[in-house]
């Protein structure tokens, strides 16, 4: 019998610390688990009571017919708020937009987010300034960025972004109410690319610089070096940033409420633009927590994804050290 | 062309009156290449609209409102002076206060959350990580009917503290991560080896592990700032008046007829600026922060 465990073990050392730990861990008095549990409950209580709590509420009141100007009507009415809920079409053009959004945001400052690591990434006069000057639109308050967007730039007449396109014989274009959605992601694009820019930086300063050697060495051209070492290096850190971006841009509201308040109509409302006009403005609390409900089941399922991508990430980390 | 096909590793010169190699590395941090000048132009193009909000802050209205744009003006101070009286004051003391007192509460409890989930871990730890992280998947968007209705019924809409105890909750799932991943880069014996010299856990977190990880602490202070200032949803929901926070003061801005856009401008300049350089404080962990510690 021993002569096996002990076989067992030559195989698998770390399997056998493992154990041996969690035996100790058992031995561990209660107190001094209550020890270490104390440093951390009032962090995850307080958590839990501010982020869990009210998510309980919107279920329940999701199940209510409650619309505060009319008071007392406030009533149980099942998953009918769902029902109407997936039956206005409002709702579909409007996730259709967020879909739109967060897509195309994602999409466009993950290229032009590598297009500025991979210059970044080389050695020039001033690359420190140049990397600030970069970060910045991820910086600024984006309310206050969003009202130079909508003021300074894209006005059609006293705009910057005309005053440029001027000599490609553009003229005094309305870009926000002609296109209501494009300058919103315009703007979101000007506010992540930074942020997918610092990280895809990160995945190249960890690329190990021999690899590259060996494959100039070897007569590889620049193209298929970056093709074939430096995109697969990347994808771990494209992907985490993608699906980062996209976990922070499911909560776009600012950028809308600033530039377009949703309009004309709902041709730029995204879906926590429109559950605040539904609660705040409409105040049908029912079908708004509805809504709600609905966001956050089509996240967890975006979400379940970020977060194993997150972990990989962060366990090889540790696997490494 | 050579200078564009090569990266920088290869000690490569692109003029031939070059002589020693050593001569050119040291030349190379100064060197301006092709790439160099691309780079500079998107770092300023990115830049342009910052830096246009800032020129412009600074103009006289009639200058704001010019085609072509005015890049050359006399500068002044009016409009600063303009959203002063408007009552900027109470929004910028309310972002501060806000900023400030969530930041230091999502530091009270987030660094001992940390420590009990890296240098001496509680069972399960995996679960509580996955849970910390998983509240920040969920829109606060579905959240916020309810708060609205809680917040109400204490009696603290237009109240600053309801804002600040959101604010901690929303950070302080970032910070828990953001911290840990600092904790672990500190070796685990020196606990251990603190403890064997009969110091109390107390004392040799305080003296041994706090001093390794005050950096990562104030990275992670300086992102809770960030993300508490910038912060919008909330605060135009649930503060009005009494409450309002910079980015809800900017509000006032949209209103169709009587756009100043000087004065807008000198007021989104006042609003961005803080958190601007914090940004450029923390830039080095930025990345960190925001990949919840999974990117050093």
């Amino acid at each position: 019998m021993t002569a096996i465990d002990d076989r067992r073990t030559d195989e698998d050392p770390s399997e056998h610390i493992r154990r041996v730990r969690e035996a100790k861990e058992d031995q561990v008095s209660r107190a001094e688990g209550w020890r270490r549990r104390g440093p951390l409950l009032p962090a995850l209580i307080f958590t839990i009571v501010v982020t869990q709590i009210p998510f309980l509420f919107t279920l329940y009141y999701s199940t209510q017919s409650w619309n505060l100007v009319s008071p007392g009507s406030r009533r149980f009415v099942g998953l009918q708020n769902y029902v109407d809920v997936f039956r206005d079409s409002q709702f579909w053009q409007v996730a259709v937009n967020t879909v739109i959004l967060i897509v195309g945001t994602v999409l466009i400052s993950v290229v032009l987010g590598l297009l500025l690591a991979l210059l970044l990434d080389r050695v020039f006069l001033g690359r420190g300034i140049v990397r600030t000057l970069l970060i910045t639109p991820f910086l600024v308050t984006p309310v206050a960025g969003a009202l130079v967007w909508k003021t300074s730039m894209f006005d059609p007449v006293f705009g910057i972004v005309n005053f440029v396109l001027s000599p490609f014989g553009v003229g005094d274009v309305d870009w926000i109410s002609r296109y209501p959605l494009p300058t919103v992601m315009a703007a979101l694009v000007w506010q992540w690319t930074p942020f997918m820019m610092l990280l895809i930086l990160a995945g190249l300063q960890s690329m190990p610089r021999d690899i590259l050697e060996a494959g100039r060495v070897d007569g590889a051209g620049a193209f298929s070096l970056f093709r074939e070492l430096t995109l697969p290096h990347l994808r771990r850190f494209i992907e985490l940033g993608a699906v980062l971006g996209a976990i922070y841009l499911i909560n776009t509201f600012d950028a809308i409420y600033m530039m377009t308040q949703g309009g004309p109509g709902t041709a730029s409302a995204n879906l926590p633009f429109y559950i605040y006009q539904r609660a705040f403005l409409g105040f049908d609390i029912g079908q708004a927590a509805a809504m709600g409900v609905v966001v956050v089941v089509a996240t967890i399922i975006v979400a379940t994804f970020a977060l194993r991508l997150i972990f990989k990430s962060f366990t090889g980390k540790e696997e490494a050290a | 062309m050579s200078t564009t096909d090569v990266p920088s590793t290869t000690p490569v010169v692109d003029t031939d009156t070059e002589p020693a190699p050593r001569k050119a590395r040291k030349r190379k941090h100064r060197k301006m290449n092709p790439w160099g000048v691309v780079a500079w132009i998107a770092g300023i193009g990115f830049f342009f609209p910052v830096f246009w909000m800032v020129l412009t802050a600074f103009k006289q209205e009639t200058d704001a409102y010019s085609d072509p744009p005015k890049f050359f003006f006399t500068p002044t101070l009016d409009q600063f002076r303009a959203v002063f009286d408007t009552g900027v004051g109470i929004a910028l003391l309310n972002s501060a206060f806000a900023t400030v007192v969530s930041t230091a509460l999502v530091l009270l409890l987030g660094v001992p959350a940390a420590f009990a989930l890296s240098l001496r871990p509680v069972r399960k730890t995996q679960d509580v990580l996955f849970f910390f992280i998983s509240t920040k998947m969920l829109p606060i968007v579905a959240a916020i009917i309810p708060l609205y209705v809680i917040v109400a019924n204490i009696g603290l809409l237009d109240n600053i503290w309801a804002l600040i105890v959101l604010y901690t909750g929303m950070n302080l799932p970032i910070a828990v991560w953001m911290m840990r991943s600092f904790f672990l880069e500190v070796p685990g014996e020196l606990l251990e080896a603190a403890s064997m010299d009969g110091a109390s856990l107390w004392t040799s977190v305080r003296e041994v592990i706090l001093p390794l990880v005050s950096p990562g602490i104030a990275a992670t202070a300086l992102i809770c700032v960030i993300f508490s200032w910038n912060e919008f949803f909330f605060a135009v929901n649930l503060t009005a008046v009494q409450a309002q926070t910079m980015p809800v003061f900017l509000v006032g801005f949209i209103t169709g007829e009587g756009l100043y856009w000087a004065r807008l401008s000198a007021a989104a300049t006042m609003a961005a600026l803080p958190v601007v350089l914090a940004g450029w404080l923390a830039q080095n962990k930025l990345v960190r922060g925001l990949s919840f510690g999974a990117i050093k």
